[in-house]
């Protein structure tokens, strides 16, 4: 029998889908328990996994004997509004995550990058956080726990639906950003607020100096931005540098700030965009990450943010790039090759900054790894983790790179 | 005897030796050696916490870690302070007030508690309804592992170096070795702070008032409960802080941020929806004064309950918001049923609920009704769509509800990621996971040092 044929005889002719176009074949179990059937048995076959969501995100290529996409799995078991909780399986799209929890009056405080069908899945395994960290914190905030299936097809649950969790240990943050190095993550409960009674955006253009300044003053004025992200010319498709606020929460607090924000950036220099226009910025600067072939984030403290820019454009150009300079997060878009990323990433090292590669075609992300660059004693802790969740090593993930 | 307890007065164990290093050096060289020697340890902090996870049974090596207690950096430009692990909250919360700045997490505790103790435990307090618990707070860490080596997880800004292991460590209950330098995040402190209590004549419209907030949209620093035999019993103390004592429930609550207009207008709305809900009286601090009275009272709750009887139980569960009322009501019906006073003073805004329960742990008979009314009101919470612990942790005292909220395999794998950590499990042994309830992970390490070379095909 083939791994087509098995599969089918497994999880019935339903879970199987067209081929991805390396022939691979591509399984959508529709359930839970399916996917650990799937993946228990792939680690009893010796079969190489390779995981996807909706495909809008990694590159569908890694080499593997099947690939695993979750998109099947797309409920929505639990929206308690009065609790700001929610429960959903890891394949619903972002899109229609948000526009049921907007039904309810609920909101996630997330932006990632990448196309709006992107799937939850995705977002939490990659901890691809976009402009909203600023204001509300990376993925892992949002998450009070996951399901998740290991490499040889165990079920585990971590956390749980409550706001404050200490039982246990906390699996949870070692799935956000694993990259499905330690399991395919089935079942997200999520942490929500209110939809923002009040949302605005404005915008300021100019050098990337003079904006970092702005973007200073205005924290150092007390202002609370939901988002301040300074976006190159090219991806906010603008002839100069743009500084964005965006401002979310109560009317009350939303006001407060707009009234501080002319004052601190020296007299209402800012423009307010309507709308469908914020809308389409932020749509258009999450959507850029994806269009191009390599995308990657570095984490650094907020002072070195201009030295860090810096030195990407002197190392790889800053073309398409979009930081969070408060937040320390620059996340940049475009083409390399496996050497200047391996020297930029042994450049930042020396500076104490990590680099995670969040997309990329496989020879590339397979050669360098998404992450890569460890710390003392961290590189065995990893090995170690994915010897326990992945102990055949079914889940073909580029973690260090070769 | 000192280091016999903390501050759980239901356990009680004598360790063999309690070593007290002097220096991060002298810490590192002491694991090295029980490592060398096969023993197992059990770090400790300030043993205030409330699981009785600081415990050293016999044969088990008790290392205090207070000694180490220098706050070696405050960044103010980057918003982050870098500490040993015997550092106390409170100390570093003062350190950090001259830079404008604040470590928001506040237990309880927080004058006596460590950082080390905080970042083992996961732990929250009050102000944790806005700025997060430990784990938002902790950017990086050097873990000094149970074998004497040494791990530097997480960066200064946050991002971390492959999986986040700062994030798998904090509330690992020093299961996963010992923090020896802790880089944490601090916080501007506010500009404008408004303190409210509103007291109702019945629990379930208070908690129909801490919804009606929340449901707002907005998100107050701190949305703090006490019930009338809390509010009594600290009346009735030196922190009396002019609770009504014929109020069935009080609200405390802190609306505060970096813009006084926007603060003063969020608490004229928080005030409008406390009155729509049944508040009593809406009561503001008018100085810094009053608004550190009304705190003092909720903070040194626990100590005041010690007036009501020889011991208490704190107890520490979380329930989904809307399920307060209803889960407060059942923890009443129990406390009847079993003849104990028990009083609740909790983080209504989180749904962490600390039930106390007043006792006499001399009395076997009191104490065997004490440890089945815990194990009901557990029950309640779980039965809720609830947890049993939201920051004290499992430590001894929780091991046995571990299996009603997790099934073996997910046990089983928390007991092989402490394996990852410490393959001995020789770091405070006998905590957190209840291995007789796990499902068996031993094929995850087939007989390899889990800290051996990665998997060919890892990428």
């Amino acid at each position: 029998m083939t791994i087509l044929e098995k599969v089918t005889a497994l999880l019935g002719e339903g879970a199987v889908l067209e081929p991805s176009t390396d022939r691979v074949p591509r399984i959508a179990p529709g359930s839970p328990d399916a996917v650990a059937l799937l993946l228990g048995t792939a680690h009893q076959e010796g079969w190489r996994v390779r995981i996807e969501g909706a495909g809008t995100w990694l590159q569908s290529d890694a080499p593997a004997d099947l690939a695993l996409t979750t998109r099947r799995l797309d409920r929505i078991p639990a929206i308690e509004p009065s609790d700001l909780t929610a429960t959903a399986e890891a394949g619903i799209g972002l899109d229609q995550l948000r526009q049921q929890l907007a039904d309810r009056g609920a909101w996630l405080g997330i932006d990632p990058p990448g196309l709006a069908g992107r799937t939850l899945g995705s977002v939490v395994s990659t901890a691809t956080a976009g402009p909203l960290r600023h204001g509300f914190g990376p993925i892992k905030d949002h998450l009070l726990g996951v399901t998740f299936v290991t490499g040889d097809g165990r079920m585990v649950q971590s956390g749980g639906r409550v706001m404050k969790n200490v039982a246990g240990y906390d699996l949870t943050r070692l799935q956000a950003g694993g990259f499905g190095a330690f399991g395919v993550i089935v079942l997200v409960h999520l942490r929500l607020r209110t939809l923002p009674r009040a949302d605005v955006t404005y915008v300021l253009e100019g050098a990337r100096e003079d904006l970092t300044q702005v973007g200073e003053d205005i924290a150092g004025a007390g202002l609370t931005p939901a988002a301040l992200e300074l976006v190159s010319p090219a991806l906010a498709r603008r002839e100069r540098w743009v500084l964005a606020v965006r401002l979310a929460g109560s009317p009350a607090l939303v006001a407060a700030d707009e009234a501080g924000l002319g004052a601190a950036s020296g007299g209402g220099r800012f423009s307010p965009l309507r709308a469908e226009e914020a809308h389409a910025f932020w749509m258009r600067l999450a959507e850029g990450f994806s269009v191009r072939p390599v995308t990657f984030r570095i984490g650094g403290v907020p002072t070195a943010s201009d030295e860090l820019l810096d030195l990407l454009q002197h190392q790889l150009g800053d073309e398409w790039i979009s930081a969070s300079p408060a937040a320390g997060a620059i996340r940049w878009t475009g083409d390399t090759n496996i050497d200047r990323l391996q020297r930029l990433r042994r450049t930042l090292a020396g500076l104490e900054v990590p680099l995670t590669l969040e997309r990329a075609p496989w020879p590339l992300r397979g050669a360098v790894g998404h992450f890569g660059a460890y710390r003392e004693g961290v590189g065995p802790l990893v090995a170690g983790l994915r010897r326990t969740f992945d102990p055949g090593g079914a889940l073909v993930v580029a973690t260090e790179g070769s | 005897m000192t280091y016999a307890m903390d501050g759980l007065p239901t356990h009680r164990r004598v360790p063999d030796i309690v070593v007290l290093p002097g220096s991060r050096e002298e810490l590192i060289a002491v694991v090295r050696l029980l490592a060398a020697l096969g023993v197992p340890f059990v770090p400790r902090g300030a043993g205030t916490g409330l699981s009785g996870g600081a415990l050293a049974d016999e044969g088990s090596v008790l290392l205090v870690l207070t000694r180490l207690n220098r706050i070696l950096r405050i960044d103010r430009d980057n918003r982050l302070a870098v500490v040993e692990p015997g550092v106390v909250n409170a100390k570093l919360g003062a350190a950090a007030r001259p830079a404008g700045l604040q470590y928001a997490p506040d237990p309880s505790s927080q004058s006596a508690c460590t950082i080390g103790g905080n970042v083992a435990e996961n732990a929250g307090g009050p102000h944790c309804l806005k700025y997060g618990v430990t784990a938002n707070h902790i950017l990086a860490l050097e873990v000094l592992l149970a074998d004497g080596s040494l791990a530097e997880i997480g960066s200064p800004g946050g991002e971390s170096w492959g999986p986040d292991l700062v994030g798998v460590f904090v509330g690992s209950e020093g299961n996963f070795g010992i923090a020896t330098r802790i880089t944490v995040r601090l916080t501007p402190l506010p500009r404008a702070v408004r303190t409210l209590l509103a007291d109702f004549t019945g629990l379930r419209t208070a908690g129909e008032a801490v919804s009606a907030i929340i449901a707002a949209g907005i998100v107050p620093a701190a949305l703090e409960m006490m019930d009338q035999s809390c509010i009594c019993a600290v009346e009735d103390s030196v922190y009396a802080a002019g609770y009504p004592r014929d109020a069935a429930a009080v609200l405390l609550v802190e609306i505060d941020g970096r813009n006084t207009d926007a603060v003063v207008a969020e608490t004229e709305v928080v005030v409008d929806l406390l009155r729509k809900s049944g508040a009593r009286s809406v009561r503001s601090a008018a100085s810094e004064a009053e608004r550190e009275r009304l705190w003092q009272g909720r903070k040194k709750a626990f100590g005041a309950m010690g007036r009501l009887s020889r011991d208490l139980v704190v107890q520490d569960a979380v329930v989904p918001r809307s399920a307060l009322p209803q889960v407060l009501e059942t923890i009443a019906t129990i406390a009847e049923r079993y003849g104990l006073v028990v009083s609740n003073v909790f983080h209504a805004g989180d749904g962490n609920l600390h039930p106390n329960i007043s006792f006499d742990a001399t009395d076997p008979v009191l104490k065997k009704k004490v440890e089945a009314a815990s194990a009901e009101i557990m029950q309640a919470c779980i039965a809720a769509g609830g947890t049993i612990t939201g920051e004290h942790g499992v430590g001894i005292d929780k091991l046995r509800y571990m299996p009603l909220i997790f099934d073996a395999e997910s046990l089983g794998a928390m007991h092989a990621v402490r394996k990852v950590f410490d393959p001995d499990e020789r770091v405070n042994p006998g905590k957190v996971v209840p291995v007789h309830a796990c499902r068996e992970w031993a094929s995850a390490n087939p007989g390899a040092s889990p800290r051996g070379q990665p998997m060919a095909r890892a990428s």
